[in-house]
């Protein structure tokens, strides 16, 4: 498999004078949305949320529906535990975002866009208002007909999950909708909606700026540029990095453990646990373990039944309790895992727990029922005996 | 008209009279009052043309949007694996020790109500607290100690 060794980017919060967000707006709307749509597909972007769909296509989906309007949101909902890149992002090139916002919509055709951010990040709305105000000005003055609006949510995990996260702004309970229709055709308000996560549409701009080359030429074929991540836990230097993608474990391992590095989640408490002995032949990517960024290093001080408990109370209090798998499914595995280590059953049940994560993964609504068992399974075949004794 | 319907008045001008301004306006009640009360929630019920039931239903999905009294002053600690792994049980109980409270409890000067809070997103820099909309990481417990003592003394 194709590997890149592990190279540090600066392209999210690098800053070009001479071709600011503004400018990357005023350049591309002299484009067609086709041509634009065809350098996004040809850099082979693909959502940094986590999810990984190709961006290019979602707009292409979008700006062919038929609609009286059309929508551009911005999931700003960064839940994930581990996870702190769009914050910083909001914080330090919020311009970024509403330029790729912009872009979509003129792409797609919305005359109106959201940026919906966590409730945990109220602290920032205030500054954050101001600068989409005076961008709203810069359209204006140009005779963009495109305007950002902001919105919060109020603690809720499950409405970063899209359609959660437009029931949430429709005023209701962010419980998830049936899949099929997806948000290009039926999104926010039930119009054909783009809903990309904030680095994504950071991406969407840069790759206005300096063309989709550039940006494919870093990564590998199935991961295509670089990704923020967010690492942290038993480091030394915890905190925000652009890598490019496509790197094995082991160079990140090298490059921010701290010398005892038992395993890596990757993805965060919906992703992968991947133990010491396979570092070597894993690679970060969607070839290999993608994540939307979360990367926590546990050394081998850190019980991994504490983390997988912390994982499951974290599910089953933030599962919106709308299906039974997920709802039922969490306190099950919760109270489970706790029974065997108690002795109150026997380590064999541990396998029939796993039976259960398989049948949530297929009969859970959503995402977040459906990756519980990304950790279980990771954690309970590699750290067996770490969750009986 | 009570103080409550009259900022649910301002709200609803600003927001919007259509379901999709419940979220903000429910927002804004909680930032003035730190909860819904059952008459606040029946308030914008009416004003928004939606049942009671309705506001209910949406208020009682969202962690922040309390339907229970609180104190003046919401305190939520990170529980979350990396706050854990930092020492948020530390935290925890130097804040349970000074105000006297249970993790959920209202200090009985009600200045304070203690809570946790599922992954605040400063991993990096744990443990971290929320109070009310501010965040402050990298707690030692003397330092969130410190740091309650000065929300003490600014509240009346």
């Amino acid at each position: 498999m194709e590997q890149k060794p592990l190279k540090k980017i600066d392209i999210i919060f690098g800053w070009d004078d001479n071709c600011t967000p503004i400018q990357v707006v005023e350049k591309s709307v002299k484009k067609t949305p086709e041509s634009i749509i065809l350098d996004m597909i040809d850099s082979g972007l693909k959502g940094r949320g986590g999810a990984g769909f190709p961006t290019g296509l979602k707009w292409k989906f979008a700006r062919n529906e038929e609609a009286d309007a059309k929508y551009v949101v911005c999931n700003a909902d960064e839940g994930e535990p581990g996870t702190f890149k769009d914050r910083e992002i909001l914080d330090r090139v919020p311009e970024k975002i509403f330029a790729g916002m912009t872009i979509c919509a003129f792409v797609v055709g919305a005359l109106e866009g959201y940026i919906y951010v966590r409730g945990e990040y109220n602290f920032m709305l205030k500054t954050l208002q101001q600068k989409i105000d005076i961008f709203n000005q810069q359209l204006h003055d140009l005779k963009i007909d495109f305007h950002i609006y902001l919105r919060s949510g109020s603690g809720a995990y499950v409405c970063g999950e899209e359609s959660a996260l437009f029931e949430s702004m429709e005023g209701k309970r962010g419980e998830p909708r049936n899949k099929p229709p997806y948000p290009t055709v039926s999104g926010y308000n039930g119009k054909p909606t783009v809903i990309n996560n904030v680095e994504t549409l950071v991406y969407t701009s840069e790759i206005c700026r300096m063309g989709p080359e550039q940006f494919k030429a870093l990564g590998t074929h199935d991961s295509r540029g670089s990704k923020v991540f967010s690492v942290s836990g038993d480091t030394p230097i915890a905190g925000i990095y652009e890598l490019e993608l496509g790197m094995p474990l082991k160079d990140f391992v090298d490059e921010f453990g701290d010398g005892d590095t038992k395993a890596i989640q990757v993805g965060g408490a919906s992703g992968h646990c991947v133990p010491r002995k396979k570092f070597n032949d894993t690679i970060i990517g969607f070839e290999g373990i993608p994540t939307g960024g979360s990367m926590m290093i546990f050394n081998s001080s850190r019980s991994m039944y504490n983390v997988l408990h912390d994982y499951l109370e974290f599910f089953t209090e933030e599962s919106c309790g709308q299906c039974t798998p997920c709802r039922i499914g969490c306190q099950q595995l919760l109270k489970g895992i706790e029974a065997v280590k108690k002795g109150e059953r026997p380590p064999t049940y541990l396998n029939d727990l796993k039976r259960l994560t398989a049948t949530m993964k297929i009969a859970a609504k959503c995402g977040l029922g459906q990756s519980v068992a990304n950790p279980f399974t990771s954690i309970v075949d590699n750290f067996r005996e770490e969750i009986i004794y | 008209m009570t103080n409550t319907e009259v900022l649910i008045q301002e709200l609803v001008q600003k927001h919007g009279r259509n379901r999709n301004a419940l979220m903000p306006v429910l927002q804004g009640v909680v930032a003035c009052e730190k909860f819904l009360s059952e008459s606040a929630m029946i308030a914008v019920a009416r004003e928004l043309d939606l049942s009671a039931a309705d506001v209910y239903g949406t208020a009682s999905f969202y962690t922040f949007l309390d339907t229970k009294p609180r104190g003046k002053n919401i305190v939520r600690v990170c529980k979350t694996i990396s706050c854990h792994m930092q020492g948020k049980e530390e935290i925890i109980k130097a804040i349970e020790n000074h105000l006297k409270v249970k993790v959920g409890e209202t200090s009985h000067d009600n200045k304070f109500t203690l809570l946790t809070a599922n992954c605040l997103g400063w991993c990096h820099k744990g443990p971290v607290m929320l109070i009310n909309d501010e965040v402050f990481p990298s707690l030692t417990p003397d330092k969130a100690i410190a740091i309650i003592e000065e929300f003490s003394k600014k509240t009346n």
